[in-house]
C-alpha cells in the first residue's frame, strides 16, 4: 500500500497534507482498500467546528458505514463536492483527487502529534 | 480472529487468493477476494464459485420421515418427487420462524436438508425432538457455482430445482440446480477432503471466486431473506411474504393456527422490498428507521448499495396499510431522511 513521505497520519487511518494554517484531509489507500468499494460518502457542512479525533464524515461501502474521523482542530472551509456524484474516486485517487475535506487548523501543534510515514507503514504492518 | 471460529476446508484456499476474511454464523468466512461489485457482476454477467460449506446439511431417513417433515415444515414435503428439491420454513408454534431451508428428496424415505449455518445446533435440536436427524453438517463441503455461464462449466442435466448424485470430476457428489443469488447455478455437495480439488478444476474452468458481500448483494436484489435478519423467530411467514411456502390445505403442522388467523384475518405488519428514489442517496442499513411523511412506520431489516440498479436497496418491516407497492416512504439515515419507494419483489429479476 502507498504512503506517500509528504503527509501525516492518524491512527485511524486518515492522512493530512499541510498547507500553511490549511490541512487537507483524506483516507489512507490501506483505509479505501480495507473500505472496498466505496459508493457514498457524506462529508462535514463548511463552517463547521470540527475537534480533532472526532468523526466528521462517513464512507460506506458496498457492506458498511465508517466513520471518518478529523485529524485536527479547526473550521471546515471546504469540501471535496465531486465526492457526491463519483465517491469512487476515494479508491481510485485516495490521496489525489479523492480528498474530502479541508481544515483551517486552529491548533497547528495538533500537526506535530500525528504519525509519520514511516511510523504509519509499520502502524499497518508494512 | 477468534479461536472459536471454524474453518472450511477451503480457508487456506481463500487466504491464498488474497480473502478478506471475516467472522459468519461462528465460521471464519471470506466476504471478498477482488471486490464486492466486480464478484457482483461476474455472477449477473459470468459466473462465480462461492464457499458455502458452513451451510448445515442434515438427514432425515426413515419410513416416519415424511410425515415428521411436514409437520415441522410449512411447505407439503409430499410434493416432493425423488430427485427434486423445495423451499421451506420451519416454524414455532406461534409461527415464528426457526429458520428457511431446502428440502431435497434423494431417496423415497431419505431427504437432506440444507440449513442456515448459524441456526446448526438450533435446527438439529429442534427437528430431533421430532425425528431420527444426522448431522452431516461437520465430514460436508459445499461450492455454488452461480451465473448464466455456470452450465457452460458443469452440466449435470438437471433442472431446476433438481437434485442428483453424481460424478463431478471424479468425485462423488450431490448436486442441486438451486442457489442463493437470483441467477441459474448449482450446489455441490462434496466430502471434505474433495472441496479444495473442485473449488480449484471450477476456477480453472473460469469461475470468479466470490465471496459473503456479493452472496448479500445478490440475494438481496432478487429478495431472497436472510435468516436472522430479514426473518426471525419474532416474524411469521404470512408476515414476511412467504405464504406461498405455506400448505395451509395439508394436515396440521407446527404453527399452522397462528398462520391461519394471520391469513384470514390480516397482520399488522408486512415485509416490503424498496428502493432509494433520490439521486445522491446514502445505502440503507439494517435498523434504519423507515418513515412515512415524518411517522415511524418499520424498520429496514437488510439494506445494501444495489450494483445492478446503481442506487440503494432494502427490505423491512412496515405497517401492514402502508406496504402497497408504490407507496412512497422516507428512510432515516443518521437523523437525515431520504426518500424511497416500495417496490415489487424481486428488486432484480434474471433476463431482465
Amino acid at each position: 500500500m502507498s504512503v506517500p513521505q509528504n503527509l501525516k497520519y492518524a491512527k485511524s487511518h486518515e492522512w493530512v497534507r499541510a498547507e500553511g494554517d490549511i490541512a487537507v484531509v483524506g483516507i489512507s489507500d490501506h483505509a479505501q482498500h480495507e473500505l472496498t468499494d466505496i459508493v457514498y460518502v457524506e462529508l462535514p457542512q463548511i463552517g463547521e467546528r470540527v475537534e480533532a479525533g472526532k468523526e466528521c464524515a462517513v464512507v460506506e461501502s458496498v457492506k458498511a458505514a465508517s466513520d471518518i474521523y478529523t485529524p485536527v482542530t479547526g473550521d471546515i472551509v471546504e469540501v471535496n463536492e465531486e465526492l457526491s456524484r463519483t465517491p469512487e474516486l476515494v479508491n481510485q485517487d485516495p490521496y489525489g483527487k479523492g480528498w474530502m475535506f479541508k481544515v483551517k487548523m486552529a491548533d497547528l501543534p495538533e500537526l506535530g502529534e500525528l504519525m509519520t510515514p514511516s511510523d504509519y507503514a509499520a502502524h499497518i504492518g508494512e | 480472529m477468534s479461536d472459536s471460529l471454524q474453518l472450511t476446508p477451503l480457508h487456506a484456499a481463500h487466504v491464498a487468493l488474497g480473502a478478506k476474511m471475516v467472522p459468519f454464523g461462528g465460521w471464519d468466512m471470506p466476504v471478498q477476494y477482488a471486490g464486492i461489485l466486480a464478484e457482483h457482476l461476474a455472477v449477473r454477467q459470468r459466473v462465480g464459485l462461492f464457499d458455502i460449506s458452513h451451510m448445515g446439511e442434515f438427514v432425515v431417513a426413515g419410513p416416519q420421515a415424511e410425515a415428521t417433515l411436514n409437520r415441522l415444515f410449512t411447505n407439503d414435503v409430499r410434493k416432493v418427487a425423488v430427485g427434486q428439491a423445495q423451499y421451506t420454513l420451519m416454524c414455532n408454534p406461534t409461527g415464528g420462524i426457526i429458520d428457511d431451508l431446502i428440502v431435497y428428496r434423494v431417496e423415497p424415505s431419505v431427504f437432506l436438508l440444507i440449513v442456515n449455518a448459524g441456526n446448526i445446533a438450533e435446527d438439529f435440536a429442534w427437528i430431533g425432538q421430532h425425528a431420527v436427524v444426522s448431522n452431516q453438517s461437520a465430514q460436508t463441503a459445499a461450492l455454488a457455482l452461480q451465473g448464466p455461464q455456470a452450465r457452460q462449466i458443469l452440466d449435470p442435466g438437471l433442472a431446476p430445482f433438481h437434485v442428483a448424485r453424481q460424478a463431478v470430476f471424479g468425485k462423488t457428489c450431490w448436486v442441486t440446480r438451486t442457489g442463493y443469488t437470483g441467477e441459474d447455478g448449482y450446489e455441490i455437495l462434496c466430502d471434505n477432503a474433495d472441496a479444495v480439488f473442485l473449488w480449484n478444476e471450477l476456477l480453472k474452468r473460469g469461475a470468479t471466486p466470490c465471496g459473503l458481500g456479493a452472496r448479500d448483494t445478490l440475494r438481496l436484489e432478487a429478495c431472497l431473506p436472510l435468516h436472522g435478519h430479514d426473518i426471525t423467530a419474532d416474524t411469521t411467514p404470512v408476515e414476511a411474504g412467504l405464504s406461498r411456502f405455506v400448505a395451509f390445505d395439508k394436515a396440521d403442522f407446527i404453527g399452522r393456527d397462528v398462520l391461519l388467523r394471520q391469513r384470514d384475518h390480516g397482520v399488522a405488519r408486512k415485509l416490503v422490498a424498496f428502493q432509494m428514489t433520490g439521486a445522491k442517496c446514502p445505502p440503507p442499513r439494517q435498523h434504519y428507521p423507515i418513515l412515512d411523511a415524518g411517522r415511524k412506520i418499520g424498520e429496514v431489516t437488510s439494506g445494501t448499495q444495489s450494483p445492478t440498479l446503481g442506487c440503494g436497496i432494502g427490505l423491512g418491516y412496515v405497517e401492514a396499510s402502508r406496504a402497497a407497492v408504490g407507496t412512497t416512504i422516507e428512510i432515516e439515515v443518521r437523523g437525515k431522511l431520504f426518500p424511497a419507494i416500495i417496490a415489487k419483489k424481486p428488486l432484480y429479476k434474471r433476463g431482465t
